[in-house]
């Protein structure tokens, strides 16, 4: 190993006080040091951090780096020696390479496809609209992220699947328990089993009559329960937590930059740039990870096989070599490409969903409620942990001139 | 410029036809298709974003 090799000494737990959009500064100085920093895993284990945009991309596009569950048996903060991970359960595609990934991948891609996307522009109009007349009759104050950020998506991603939205209290909960960060390892059990339970249920359902959606159109295949239930469980999960978190956090963000959240107004057409660059300014989805499946070289350096690797994904579309003056959120940034969806054949399924959503509630929140802000001081608005898999407001009270 | 999509690479993201709606669609399985091989001028700069976004980088396109 080389001297000039930056290491980080610990992942931080923490960004710092009046910064909740920005990553960690111990992440962005490892950034400004080497897109590629040592780290030690909480077990011991030697592995990496990247924070580089370049170099995230090479290995998120590499078949030699995996996502397999059972490779990633190191953790950065909790030493997990002598508990042997086991491999994803049947349809939980996000933790397998291909071919398996692909088995239950493939089948979905057509189901949100651009244009598919785009034909649920004037229902997602709806959904806003009803919970914007929801908001202004029992306002002028509410918390958002219970009266808008959450329901939306949730309702949209039960509709497409076709999950009714009466049972979202079987798992929606539950939903909240595995990527919010601040969940006991036995909670994490119980809301598995009892999210299991409800799938088994819904699956069941759809194979003995089937409708018109996604789930039941999966029925008509060779994959079996069990693989429909992980299928479903990662499409119900990625379509919650995701889009809500954006919502809550881009309204946050967009408050807080009162010239940019004024631009959005006056000129509408700047709609769509303004959503990729929220997208990266604040990539909820912050951190994945890769093992490498053999040697690989990246940036100059030997990732070994069986070696971890930390992707930054927050700190690499913070990554000045790639985004002019990175820290700013400028809506008419022209250069896009952002990470804030992965890369690769992972790459979010659901992200022309996510658009139309960002795109369609975004901008309807300000045209109804032109005088909304903060009801608290933004330092009080209850972010989630740095662990969490998927980052954004607990809450955010809000309020407006009736 | 010609353009040319790796169908075996293709993983559905849409990002091609997301970036220029004229030289790219999807077919029903979310597949990219090129519907102008060899774009106008004005459309390169869409495609050579095309290009950059695609994940699987399964897009050509040759000067």
């Amino acid at each position: 190993m080389s001297e000039s090799v930056h290491t980080l000494a610990a992942m931080p737990t923490e960004r710092r006080p009046g910064c909740p959009f920005d990553p960690p500064k111990e992440l962005i100085e490892a950034r400004e040091q080497s897109p590629l920093s040592r780290f030690t895993f909480a077990d011991g284990h030697q592995g990496w951090v990247i924070t580089g945009f370049d170099l995230i991309r090479q290995v998120m596009a590499d078949p030699r780096f995996s996502s397999r569950k059972e490779f990633m048996s190191h953790h950065p903060t909790i030493d997990y020696s002598g508990y042997e991970v086991p491999p994803a359960p049947p349809g939980e595609f996000l933790l397998m390479d291909d071919p398996q990934h692909s088995r239950y991948r493939k089948p979905l891609v057509g189901k949100f496809t651009v244009r598919r996307m785009r034909l649920l522009t004037e229902r997602i109009e709806q959904v806003t609209a009803e919970h914007l007349d929801a908001m202004e009759k029992a306002g002028p104050s509410t918390d958002l992220v219970t009266a808008f950020a959450k329901p939306i998506p949730a309702i949209v991603i039960c509709e497409l699947l076709g999950v009714p939205y009466e049972d979202r209290g079987r798992f929606q909960e539950n939903i909240d328990k595995f990527l919010g960060g601040e969940t006991s390892d036995e909670e994490l059990i119980a809301a598995y089993t009892a999210t299991q339970e409800y799938l088994a249920e819904l699956v069941a359902a759809k194979r003995a009559s089937p409708t018109d959606d996604v789930l039941s159109d999966l029925t008509d295949s060779d994959l079996t329960d069990e693989e429909l239930r992980g299928m479903a469980l990662i499409l119900l999960a990625a379509g919650f937590d995701t889009t809500a978190n954006m919502i809550g956090l881009g309204t946050f963000a967009l408050l807080q930059n009162p010239e940019q959240l004024a631009a959005l107004r006056s000129e509408p057409e700047l709609a769509d740039r303004a959503i990729e660059e929220l997208l990266r300014y604040l990539s909820v989805a912050k951190t994945f990870m890769r093992s490498a499946l053999e040697d690989v070289e990246v940036g100059g350096q030997t990732i070994k096989a069986g070696t971890m690797v930390i992707l930054s994904m927050n700190t690499a579309n913070r990554d000045p070599e790639r985004f002019p003056n990175p820290h700013v959120l400028d809506l008419d940034r022209q250069d896009g490409g952002h990470l804030a969806f992965g890369h690769g054949i992972h790459q979010c399924l659901g992200q022309q969903l996510a658009r139309v959503e960002l795109r369609v509630a975004l901008p309807a929140l300000f045209r109804r409620f032109p005088t909304l802000r903060l009801a608290v001081p933004a330092e009080e608005v209850a972010v989630r942990p740095e662990m969490a898999d998927i980052y954004g407001v607990k809450s955010l009270p809000v309020t407006w001139d009736a | 410029m010609k353009v040319t999509v790796d169908t075996e690479r293709c993983i559905g993201s849409g990002m091609c036809v997301y970036s220029s709606e004229e030289v790219f669609d999807q077919d029903d399985d979310g597949t990219s298709i090129v519907l102008r091989p060899e774009p106008p001028a004005e459309l390169w700069d869409a495609v050579r974003r095309a290009v950059d976004r695609c994940p699987a980088s399964a897009i050509k396109a040759t000067p």
